[in-house]
């Protein structure tokens, strides 16, 4: 594979996806750099999560491009690993295992998807735990975690696979008020340690804090987007100022 | 002991109630190989048909149209045919078309005995329904935990024994239960084949003893005793599997 660094790191051109007879993506682009943090917004519904989704080959594309470092995930003879390997993906819903506890959940696919040597694996597990700040957790069953600390698990769960992007899938919509702080954090830690992460998110204020590039979708196209200063305050197209004006 | 068993001789004498397989040493003898038989035919049937139950329920998720067409069809032969009537075709029909093997005195015998044969008759029997039960656990399981660990880069496979499999398990255990319990019972057929378990065992100290009540209702203190320890095995086994803040 011919890339370099200098490229980008995840490159969508033209994305068209359907779900039946309902196009959910109508030619969607954009390019995202090594080290750059980049928010989508929108309605719901507008596609954004079918394409993160599309990223790491959750679901298929109809017709254009999505490279992630020069890997073709348009293709029927993807190699899902080597992809799913350089991709993390973060959920709404947090999807932890819940038959295992905390440090479990965070070593069982370095130990079973690459095959790493246990005690290194759960030296390196233990140290994300508290990377996310839950010490002391490492043992707790899922059930005993709140929507946030398992939110944090999850995020752990991800990074202990080297990812060299981060999809989180509106990862703090299903979190109470008061949890949503600790899982940005954790997130906007990441961003500083100079991880590439892509984000859909109805955090304006944390999009504003932390992208580099905001991408606003509407049914199935990207509207506008922009660095988070100028977006936010000197949007142009119609759409994007009523959907900020009802959200901020 | 020996007074112990004794006992039971003045018992009959004194008031005619016959346990001859406690007080005549013969009959003691074959009353306990034949418990031993339906404990050696029950754990052969109890681990096959759970290894049927798993391996089928897996190949049901199959991409393969025929392989789960296959799977089904399995299912709806063993599920919709008397057990007792497969029992005779598996021994008589199947029995009979396999080759004959020379034994250590020079006769000729089939290539497998009546054991063998209630053995894989039951096992499929206990197994097409284990598949459905299986099943019927591994719906239970979100797809969202699934795509979790897809998201991580496992496979299909790693995905069934590692996520979906253990949490399927603890779904369908009050079901898997039920079935293995049946199952246990389900043993006596085997007396139709001539395998030498509890009940054939039974009936040969019946016919010499002429005491069918008294074995009769030794029948169903050892059936009752004997599944009672099954279940109790099982729920232990449930217990041992509760996860904290997951399920009921």
């Amino acid at each position: 594979m011919s890339w370099t660094e200098d490229q980008p790191m995840v490159s969508i051109k033209d994305v068209h996806k359907s779900f039946g007879d309902l196009e959910v993506l109508k030619g969607v682009s954009l390019d995202v750099k090594k080290g750059e943090v980049i928010c989508i917004i929108g309605p719901s519904g507008s596609g954004k999560s079918t394409l993160i989704r599309c990223v790491n080959a959750l679901n298929d594309i109809q017709q254009g491009s999505i490279r992630v470092e020069g890997q073709e995930v348009n293709d029927p003879d993807l190699n899902k690993l080597e992809l799913r390997k350089k991709v993390g993906m973060v959920f709404q819903q947090y999807n932890l295992f819940p038959h295992k506890t905390a440090v479990q959940n965070v070593m069982m696919a370095p130990l079973r998807v690459l095959k790493q040597d246990k005690s290194a694996v759960e030296k390196k597990a233990r140290a994300l735990i508290k990377k996310v700040r839950l010490e002391g957790k490492e043992d707790a069953f899922p059930g005993e975690l709140s929507g946030g600390q398992q939110q944090r698990v999850a995020i752990a769960r991800s990074l202990a696979m080297n990812p060299d992007v981060m999809l989180f899938d509106e990862v703090t919509a299903a979190l109470d008020p008061e949890t949503v702080g600790e899982v940005l954090q954790t997130i906007k830690d990441l961003a500083e340690d100079g991880m590439t992460c892509i984000l859909v998110t109805h955090e304006m204020g944390f999009a504003r804090e932390v992208a580099d590039h905001i991408y606003f979708t509407d049914r199935g196209v990207i509207v506008e987007h922009g660095p988070p200063a100028s977006f936010f305050d000197e949007a142009k197209d119609p759409r994007t100022k009523e959907f900020l004006s009802q959200i901020l | 002991m020996e007074t112990f068993f004794e006992w039971f001789r003045v018992l009959y004498d004194d008031t005619g109630i016959n346990l001859p397989f406690l007080y005549d040493s013969y009959d003691r003898g074959r009353m306990f190989d034949g418990f031993l038989m339906t404990i050696k035919l029950s754990l052969v049937c109890l681990f096959f048909s759970v290894i049927i139950g798993i391996i089928g329920a897996w190949l049901q998720g199959s991409s393969l149209k025929w392989t789960r067409r296959i799977i089904n069809g399995y299912i709806q032969i063993f599920r919709n045919t008397p057990p007792l009537v497969q029992l005779y075709f598996f021994y008589f029909a199947i029995g009979s078309l396999l080759p004959k093997v020379q034994n250590d005195w020079g006769g000729q015998e089939p290539l497998l005995g009546s054991f063998a044969w209630a053995a894989i008759s039951l096992s499929f029997f206990a197994g097409a329904f284990n598949v459905e039960i299986f099943r019927s656990g591994l719906e239970a399981v979100p797809e969202s935990t699934v795509e979790a660990a897809e998201a991580l880069g496992f496979n299909r496979l790693q995905v069934y024994t590692d996520i979906t499999l253990p949490l399927a398990f603890r779904v369908c255990l009050p079901a898997l239960n039920n079935n293995l319990v049946n199952l246990v019972k389900t043993t006596t057929l085997a007396y139709a084949i001539a395998v030498p378990e509890m009940l054939y065992e039974a009936n040969q100290i019946w016919s010499d003893n002429v005491n069918v009540t008294e074995m009769m209702l030794f029948l169903l203190v050892a059936y009752f005793l004997l599944v009672g320890v099954l279940v109790w095995v099982m729920n232990s086994w449930e217990r041992s599997m509760k996860i904290p803040g997951y399920g009921s």
